[in-house]
């Protein structure tokens, strides 16, 4: 079946997959959120062990679903792997150095004789919660603004050893220029990406804590939560789509995939494919309608609003990704050197490997619904004390 | 472009680092994960209590190796593209497939149904935990499997072809790769190992209870199953490692040149049985030459264990590099030739690209570019000929190069892992021969130094499977793709010193997170199992 694909059309088909697993992941981060809400949330040892438990039944969706976005996009677009892997190299170590510190903060927070201490590993966990969003949130922004690199397209001789292809990164800050680098003003932009990733993730827990967790004080507290996350990343977030709008994008002609700049290019992307406006605009309000009726009506929709917030946030960042991505737009434009842009003709697999993968592809749905089973299996009740205290498996 | 050889080594440390920090948890995951189910399955079928505590226990153990296991796991899949971004772009076609696979497939497998193994005992029925056991032992060999596949890609690239458009190797046939021998036989060779060491885990903890005279029938009971489990998983062990043995012989002979240290080859050629090398005395082709210093041989072993003929004959290091000619009467190239091979197809690629940019971009007249575009056209034929991609291509990987010594991977470090994984593999099987017969009839808990050896077998395994891992890797440099592609040309272009900084940083964080393992695992084998079933 996927033979008869054009490969434009399995490229379009790897590129709506990368997408859908970036939002899958950007609303499983609500663990990430969690994680830097436990002081906040949980007042004696007991709150704090009811919501890192809440989370730690979850950790491993998010992480998982982090590796497999990342083979996905090796997979799918193995130039964007090596260009943005290796030359922003800062900012994934630190991204990955956060989920190596996550792995085993839960399994070894309560075990007898942990070494580091308990309050080392919650620690662990807030600096995953933090470092993991915000610099994946800035990750994506660069997808809009820009990075700094040329790919050497000539092959070079001197020495023992020929290049044939090199990925040149123009600074040496590798990646964190694209969060400090004051002098420009993307810089702010992906600050700001960051940031709304951030007090999202952290919205997200507090709806997800309304509808895990069952002890009274926690639930007192989440509704305030809400408000003190919702408000910042209301103003992070609104600051970023209207710079996005506004913005001059990355523009490929589609005869000489010659790349330019164009005004309101990511405007015109949106207005040009209606159907990835309305998700965007769907994925927005229901983001916003998941914070306002717990605010104003907590008793009745608290506890289920996660499920519209998750949604919400699963059709914002895969309408966010598609503007990036298509309507011959470079996807990981070059800002030093515009014709080393990826866009996602230029950075693809070949025809076969995305038609073998995309017969791979086939098994995702099948994945999710035994997620989804075993999930509903282990998971049909709130965390409360008692089960804390009761059951053996506890972090 | 002046190649940084300091840049390479810290590369390449770094990437040592987390591999083999990665390899001290995975094995014991892969192992215990079936030791458990088979431990349950006894459980549900008897309906015994003790059988359940039994479970638990090991499940505990499980759950903390597991979880680091997890954690030195995914700085690996990135580093292929943080640290050897030219490696992802020459292969990416290729190697991003197995990967991207591992987790879709094997990943969500494992850490989904590990969520009910460990939380759902009260939530579930016994059935599903039981089948969700299993599956979490097969999700995690499932992933052993994609990564083995494209590891034993890099060994002997198969089902691919270069396109000289894209600069890259682009994958012409799935099944080639995933079914090629060296694949399949590396998973066996690679996943049974992870069997042998959790069983031996299982043996040397339960050992050491019997000699502390506590829990003696979950010891007892723990040795049957895992030295069951490890002796049938042994014995397979070794009959892979011995076909593993056979494909290095003739498809990377230098690997298996140095595995033995052998620089002249020979008829009728010995094993060396337990040996020591030094350096050589006369050096005269100054290679770095080593020799036995002391050694034990069987007379025609390695003829026969290469190819199957005590007569054969086995090429050493200084034939490989002269050329020979082999059993069936073949000439095999010498490395000069193969260098002067390769760098004939990096000249054909280098003038390709520079084709096809002068006639896309230059300003001279048609006819001129005309001529560039035909040059380039039948520049790129060549690619597509297969007479000459079997002739020139496909010695692309020694064009770079121009003094075969840099060929030569490090011989001692192949000759010594090699041996040591070989007698260690011999000491498992023994131990669990003994451990089965003597629990079986009783005797286990007086003869104490078949408890000792089994105590001693856990420290032993790890090492066993380090050097495993070192002779795979380091057997076959300077190669990162056989033949293709050196793991100089391969690595990102960043500074030494970011490279230095997240090498320490790894140490620093993989030894503290090891230490802490080690410490939380001690005091869970201490307490030991909560008997009578809870």
């Amino acid at each position: 079946m996927f033979e008869t694909l054009s490969l434009l059309a399995l490229q379009q088909y790897w590129w709506i997959i990368v997408s859908i697993l970036a939002a899958i992941l950007i609303f499983l981060m609500f663990v990430q959120g969690g994680q830097t809400l436990i002081y906040c949330l949980g007042k004696t040892d007991m709150e704090r062990t009811i919501l890192i438990n809440a989370l730690g039944r979850k950790w491993e969706f998010t992480f998982t679903t982090l590796v497999t976005f990342g083979g996905a996009f090796f997979a799918s677009f193995p130039l964007f792997y090596a260009t943005s892997f290796g030359g922003a190299y800062w900012v994934w170590m630190l991204i990955l150095f956060a989920f190596i510190l996550q792995a085993v903060s839960y399994e070894y927070r309560t075990k007898a004789n942990n070494f580091l201490g308990k309050r080392t590993y919650e620690g662990f966990l807030f600096a995953n919660g933090l470092l993991g969003t915000v610099l994946i949130g800035i990750a994506v922004a660069t997808f809009f603004t820009g990075s700094p690199f040329n790919l050497s397209g000539t092959i070079s001789t001197s020495g023992e050893i020929t290049m044939i292809n090199q990925v040149n990164w123009e600074s040496p800050y590798r990646g964190l220029e694209l969060a400090f680098d004051f002098g420009r003003y993307a810089t702010f932009v992906n600050l700001s990406l960051g940031l709304a990733v951030f007090f999202l993730a952290r919205v997200l827990a507090v709806l997800y804590f309304m509808n895990a967790v069952d002890e009274e004080n926690i639930n007192k507290r989440l509704k305030k939560k809400l408000i003190n996350n919702a408000a910042p990343f209301l103003v992070f977030f609104l600051f970023f789509v209207a710079n996005l709008l506004l913005m001059d994008g990355y523009a490929v002609d589609p005869e000489s995939k010659m790349v330019t700049m164009e005004s309101y290019k990511y405007l015109n992307n949106l207005l040009q494919m209606p159907l990835v406006l309305v998700l965007f605009l769907l994925g927005v309000v229901m983001v916003l309608l998941s914070i306002i009726r717990p605010i104003m009506a907590y008793e009745k929709c608290g506890s289920k609003a996660i499920w519209p917030g998750g949604l919400g946030t699963f059709l914002t960042v895969f309408a966010l990704f598609l503007v990036a991505g298509f309507n011959n737009t470079a996807f990981y434009p070059s800002y030093t050197d515009l014709q080393s842009s990826l866009t996602i003709e230029n950075a693809s697999s070949s025809e076969y490997t995305l038609t073998a993968m995309s017969y791979v592809s086939l098994m995702i749905p099948f994945v999710l619904a035994y997620i989804w089973y075993a999930w509903k299996a282990i998971s049909n009740k709130k965390i409360t004390a008692k089960e804390m205290e009761d059951d053996e498996h506890v972090y | 472009m002046e190649i940084d050889y300091a840049l390479i080594d810290w590369s390449r440390l770094q990437f040592a680092v987390t591999a083999m920090y990665h390899w001290i948890f995975v094995p014991l995951t892969l192992g215990l994960a079936f030791i458990i189910a088979i431990m349950e399955s006894i459980y549900v079928r008897t309906g015994n209590p003790e059988w359940k505590s039994i479970t638990k226990f090991w499940m505990t153990l499980f759950g903390i190796n597991f979880a680091i296991g997890v954690a030195t796991g995914i700085i690996l899949e990135f580093q292929f593209g943080t640290n050897w971004s030219n490696y992802s772009w020459f292969v990416g076609d290729i190697f991003g497939a197995p990967l991207a696979i591992e987790g879709i497939m094997a990943f969500f497998l494992e850490s989904t149904f590990i969520a009910v193994m460990f939380f759902g005992w009260n939530k579930v029925g016994k059935k599903f935990h039981l089948v969700s056991t299993w599956l979490v032992a097969f999700g995690a060999s499932l992933s052993a499997l994609w990564i083995l596949v494209a590891n034993a890609w890099m060994q002997y690239p198969v089902g691919m072809r270069f396109n000289p458009q894209t600069a890259r190797n682009e994958m012409v046939d799935f099944w080639e790769i995933l079914f090629s021998p060296v694949a399949m036989n590396k998973f066996l060779h690679t996943i049974t190992s992870g069997y042998v060491l959790a069983a031996i885990f299982v043996i040397g903890i339960s050992a050491w209870y019997l000699l502390k005279k506590r829990h003696r029938f979950f010891a007892k009971r723990s040795i049957v199953v895992a030295a069951v489990f490890g002796l049938i998983m042994s014995l397979m062990n070794i009959h892979a490692g011995d076909e593993s043995a056979r494909q290095i012989a003739e498809k990377q002979p230098m690997k298996f040149a140095a595995m033995e240290a052998m620089y002249d080859g020979q008829t009728n050629a010995p094993l060396v049985a337990i040996g020591f090398i030094e350096k050589a005395d006369h050096d005269r082709d100054n290679i770095n030459e080593w020799q036995l210093a002391f050694s034990i041989e069987i007379p025609d072993m390695l003829s026969y264990l290469a190819f199957l003929e005590s007569g054969a004959y086995v090429p050493g290091i200084k034939d490989l590099i002269r050329g020979y000619t082999d059993n069936d009467g073949n000439n095999v190239l010498s490395y000069a030739e193969r260098m002067r091979r390769g760098s004939i197809a990096i000249t054909a690629l280098h003038d390709y690209k520079e084709a096809k940019n002068i006639a896309k971009n230059s300003k001279a007249n048609e006819m001129v570019k005309m001529s560039f575009l035909e040059k380039a056209d039948s520049l790129e034929a060549l690619f597509t000929n297969q007479e000459w991609v079997d002739n020139y291509f496909a010695y692309f990987g020694y064009g770079y190069y121009d003094d075969p010594k840099g060929l030569i991977p490090n011989v001692p470090v192949s000759f010594y892992s090699f041996h040591v994984m070989v007698i260690l593999s011999g000491y498992f099987l023994l131990v669990f021969i003994l451990a089965l017969i003597n629990v079986l009839n009783g005797k286990l808990e007086r003869r104490k130094w078949i408890l000792w050896a089994a105590i001693l077998g856990i420290p032993l395994v790890y090492i066993a499977q380090q050097a495993g891992w070192l002779l795979a890797e380091m057997g076959r440099q300077p190669w990162v793709i056989q033949d293709l592609m050196p793991t100089a040309a391969a690595a990102t272009k960043n500074s030494v010193s970011n490279i230095q900084i997240t090498f320490w940083l790894f140490v620093a964080t993989f030894t503290i997170l090891l230490i802490a393992e080690i410490k939380i695992m001690l005091t869970q084998i201490n307490k030991g199992p909560k008997e009578g079933g809870q």
